[in-house]
């Protein structure tokens, strides 16, 4: 438990270094994001590698326990947004029913995008 | 017994130990809720944790400085939720791979549709300039939509709110509108999540399934890059 905690912060720690040392336009766990299936990649590769929290679905747990809480950590910047909802004000009704307008139409483009190109895709393998 | 129980909440107020408490207990309760509603839409646990610890601060007058000090232990793990998202990445990687010509089309499709459609919208609400701008980045994770804010000169805190109340709406829409729209595929429905409402599209696409939960992790890390590009394009050409 320790231990796989400890190989993500370490890689969501050489990714700051990576990201600051070459001043790149991402977030620094984002690359430690890479490092980490970099890892687990190698590790079915060489097999010295499965060792501590590699081997035995050690980091696979840890991290699953963090994503199924993933919830609880948007919760103390969301509590900051409910302390400046008066910045809405003004227009907030026109802009809760922009937004959600927007939200409801850029999930179905998105949506039907993706059916419809997965839909293509399967067509041109049956035909090949 | 503490002759002043006045000066106990001075001290307690003061001390991590009680906004990290709050912050777990009323997300434990809320999310024991969700669970026993089958993880229903409306009972958000992100969305109900929000008000419910807001009041709380309201009511007890305490500023979001204290509350932060204890709830950024919470906050923290963000970072580390961030480099998980190798683990679910790295066991479904066969369905990615199969999936990027599909992923590519949704990720161009759909942030140009996330940014034009809330600035057209919003312009045609009458809405000012300022606010027109601010809304712009709205579908992105709050740090980077509030980068791209600044560099418009709009009020970030503005669009944090927006990022936040997208993402919630998102989080609450997505299930039953998938249903009606008669979408089954997962990779699909979680692609579309994360998308259109961020991380907490995410967090929403990890409750119903895995594979949705991967496919909203990549959707959101893709989107954050093309919108800091797109915002500023669209942006020029479409507002007055």
């Amino acid at each position: 438990m320790i231990a796989s905690l400890s190989l993500i912060l370490v890689c969501q720690l050489i990714g700051e270094v990576i990201v600051r040392g070459f001043a790149l336009p991402m977030p620094g766990p984002v690359v430690g994001l890479m490092l980490l299936l970099l890892l687990l990649l190698a590790r079915d590769r060489f097999a010295q590698l499965a060792r501590g929290p590699l081997q035995g679905g050690g980091v696979e747990t840890a991290s699953r326990g963090l994503l199924a809480n993933l919830s609880l950590l948007f919760i103390p910047a969301g509590v900051g947004v409910v302390q400046k909802l008066d910045l809405l004000a003004e227009h907030g009704i026109a802009i809760i029913a922009v937004l959600a307008v927007s939200v409801v139409v850029t999930l179905l483009a998105t949506v039907a995008t993706f059916v419809v190109a997965s839909r293509f895709m399967a067509r041109g393998k049956d035909l090949s | 017994m503490n002759e002043n129980p006045f000066s106990l909440w001075v001290y307690l107020e003061q001390s991590p130990l009680l906004w990290l408490t709050v912050t777990m207990v009323v997300y434990a309760s809320v999310d024991a809720v969700s669970q026993a509603t089958s993880r229903h839409p409306l009972a958000n646990p992100v969305a109900h944790s929000m008000w419910i610890i807001g009041a709380f601060l309201l009511v007890t007058r305490t500023s979001y400085t204290t509350y932060f000090a204890g709830a950024q232990f919470v906050h923290f793990l963000l970072g580390p939720a961030t480099v998980a998202l190798a683990v679910p990445l790295y066991e479904n990687r066969k369905l990615v791979v199969a999936a990027i010509l599909p992923m590519l089309a949704a990720l161009a499709v759909g942030s140009i549709t996330a940014v034009v459609s809330v600035v057209v919208l919003a312009e045609a609400a009458g809405l000012p300039r300022g606010v027109v701008l601010a809304l712009a980045p709205k579908s992105v994770t709050a740090g980077v939509a509030m980068g791209i804010s600044e560099q418009l000169g709009a009020d970030p805190s503005l669009t944090a709110v927006s990022v936040m109340l997208t993402g919630i709406m998102g989080a609450i829409i997505v299930t039953p509108l998938m249903i009606r729209a008669g979408v089954t595929d997962f990779r699909a429905s979680g692609f579309a999540a994360g998308l259109a409402a961020h991380g907490i599209g995410t967090a929403r696409a990890f409750q119903v399934d895995a594979v949705a939960g991967v496919f909203s992790g990549i959707a959101m890390s893709l989107n954050a890059l093309v919108t800091s590009l797109l915002v500023p394009l669209a942006v020029t050409l479409l507002v007055r």
